[in-house]
């Protein structure tokens, strides 16, 4: 069953700039969705369409088989969880807690088993007579997804929610939020400029640029194969390696070098190899890939990113610490499969 | 530790020296002075003067016109706040939704506040004038023949019209720019939370905007009670006769027309008081309640 449709969605603002340019996405029942992309992408500005905070100007949105294009965000049977939290401050734990659920009239007895019931999930339990200002950011993090919870509601939406935390607790709560929902098995959307959190989180990936979506497809899909160079840059840390280089005869041509072409290309491309899948060998060691003039190395512990450039363009390879450090003149390894080639216009995977 | 930065020990007191001169001259002395002149039966012309006591405090609480004085400012008070207040808070809501064209609409909002209390008198007379006074054409419209200046109640209550129109510029400005910290995302929060605009209204937004409208209050007390005195005096032209007067300017009238500077002066003791404890009620009863972010 799906749970959200948004079909053509189009957001103009009244100055006249298109924030978001006809989009679809579907969300199915319990899959947890992430939208990443760049600031200014849209992304929020499409989260926000779905949760009634934006107009849509055209295309549609529907949620459990209703439209609700002019529904209230209060009618809309939405849960949203803010990059700030958004908390009452004047109001204690429990009462932020409690707020939704009282307006929709809710009895006081339910309300309490409910606010009780996401506390001890959230192990908030002891905080619920606290005013947010007394709480850590942590804290004020699971009050607002405490908040969403007890709204039991059809779709979860996350605006960036880990963006104030520090690193160690980004980590911690990125976990706990996709146990979570998978615990709840309530269908969400994540909204989030970070590619880790999106690799991690998601179910399938929205890749938005420019208003406009770039590739959807489930993490494996969207690294293992790229629609463009916007998404083979943005995915993936260190970003995918693309060079300039020709085609012709079956063969990629890079400076001097020459490999077989895994696709039918002709003119100039754009050559895509992700770090971790261009292998490095000293010397002649048997390789016949492209030269490569290493000029900087750094250790990250488990693998090492080898700096240096391809033909004269800057090219990052990754490897184990366990290998060799290579010398200033090493030559790459490789494989047809691990290639990626991209329109040298428009970007688009060939 | 903190060393202090001074070469010479008396070098920090001459700095403070005209701050306390000033506060010693204009507030010390002539408060001292008030208590101790409230205790004598003053002779107006600078010759003697006759230890009574506290007869000029019995005096001044016993008569007639003192209770009637005391009674319309103290309506005068709750009238005047409340609705400047209610009215700018109105105001800030509105042009707080106001999207486009909200500079204009702020500035001509504001514009009042620039109006000396003797002009906003000055403009009130003419408003309220019994020949062209458009407020009285207005009123008499629904049949009610207005005579400020001639009826106790209809100069009162163009006083506190004229009072609280200048005094609202002041509280919207306050209003608005509490209004405007209030988080975007705390509203966001709450119009999904809860579907009635005025149910967030009177739940989120108004109680957030407490400490304002609690600093606002006492501003505004203290605004009607004194320094609505020359829009009193300018309204009634000097001449009160059967028209309201607020405290404030009843001591004047009794100390320089009346020349009783002793009973003027136990008039004033006793606002002193009046404004201590009322200082002291609302910071201990009041601030308890309200929610500082």
């Amino acid at each position: 069953m799906t749970t959200l449709e948004i079909k053509q969605a189009v957001k103009r603002y009244p100055n006249g700039a298109l924030a978001v340019k006809g989009v679809d996405v579907t969300v199915e029942d319990g899959e947890l969705v992430v939208f990443v992309g760049p600031s200014g992408c849209g992304k929020s500005t499409l989260l926000r369409m779905v949760a009634g905070l934006e107009s849509v100007t055209e295309g549609e949105i529907v949620l459990d088989g209703r439209l609700v294009n002019e529904v209230e965000p209060a009618n809309r049977n939405i849960a949203m969880v803010f990059q700030n939290y958004a908390l009452y401050p004047h109001m204690s734990v429990y009462k932020n807690l409690a707020y939704g659920l009282k307006n929709r009239g809710t009895p006081k007895a339910e309300i309490d088993a409910k606010v009780r019931e996401a506390a001890k999930l959230l192990q908030i339990g002891d905080f619920l007579e606290r005013k947010p200002s007394q709480l850590s950011g942590g804290q004020r993090q699971r009050v607002a997804m405490g908040r969403a919870i007890v709204r039991d509601p059809a779709i979860f939406l996350f605006d960036e929610p880990l963006s104030n935390l520090d690193a160690k607790l980004r980590n911690q709560m990125r976990l706990e939020i996709k146990r979570l929902q998978r615990r709840l098995g309530t269908a969400a959307i994540y909204v989030t400029h970070d590619q880790v959190e999106a690799m991690t989180l998601a179910d399938r990936i929205v890749v938005l640029n420019n208003g406009e979506i770039e590739q959807i497809g489930t993490p494996a899909q969207v690294y293992g194969a790229p629609a463009s160079t916007f998404v083979a840059s943005f995915i993936g840390a260190p970003p995918m390696n693309l060079l300039k280089a020709q085609t012709g005869d079956g063969a990629i041509v890079i400076g001097e070098s020459r490999i077989e072409a895994p696709v039918r290309a002709n003119g100039p491309v754009t050559l895509g190899i992700r770090p971790e899948r261009a292998h490095l060998a000293n010397g002649s060691g048997g390789a016949d890939g492209p030269p490569m003039k290493v000029d900087t190395v750094e250790e990250l512990g488990a693998v090492r990113l080898i700096h240096g450039s391809v033909g004269g363009q800057h090219f990052t390879a990754n490897q184990s610490a366990d290998e060799p450090i290579p010398g200033d003149q090493v030559r790459l390894r490789l494989q047809a499969d691990d290639l990626h080639l991209f329109d040298h216009g428009t970007g688009r995977r060939l | 530790m903190h060393k202090a930065q001074f070469q010479s020990p008396l070098y920090p007191y001459l700095l403070l020296l005209p701050q306390m001169a000033i506060v010693a001259i204009f507030f010390l002395w002539p408060s001292a002075e008030a208590v101790r002149s409230s205790f004598f039966l003053q002779d107006p012309f600078f010759g003697n003067e006759t230890f009574v006591g506290i007869d000029n405090y019995t005096d001044a609480v016993t008569r007639s016109d003192y209770g009637r004085a005391a009674w319309f400012t103290f309506l005068f008070t709750v009238v005047v706040t409340f609705f400047s207040l209610g009215i700018a808070l109105l105001l800030a809501v509105a042009a707080d939704n106001v999207l486009r064209g909200q500079g204009p609409y702020k500035t001509l909002l504001m514009w009042v506040y620039a109006i000396a209390p003797p002009v906003a008198g000055l403009i009130g007379i003419m408003l309220f004038d019994q020949h062209i006074g458009p407020i009285v054409d207005f009123f008499a419209l629904f049949g009610w023949d207005m005579r400020v200046g001639v009826d106790y109640w209809d100069s009162g209550i163009a006083m506190m019209i004229v009072a609280t129109w200048k005094q609202i510029p002041v509280n919207f400005i306050f209003f608005l720019s509490g209004l405007q910290s209030i988080p975007k995302g705390v509203r966001e929060a709450a119009s999904i939370d809860n579907p009635s605009a005025s149910g967030r209204f009177w739940t989120i937004i108004f109680p957030l905007l407490a400490p304002t409208s609690f600093f606002l209050m006492i501003i505004n007390i203290t605004y009607a009670f004194f320094e609505t005195f020359g829009i009193v005096d300018v309204m009634l032209k000097g001449e009160p006769g059967n028209n309201p007067v607020t405290l404030v300017y009843k001591v004047f009238l009794d100390g320089f027309r009346g020349n009783d500077l002793g009973g003027s002066s136990a008039q004033s003791v006793i606002l002193m008081v009046f404004v201590l404890a009322l200082t002291i009620v609302q910071f201990r009863l009041i601030e308890r309640r309200v929610h500082y972010t």
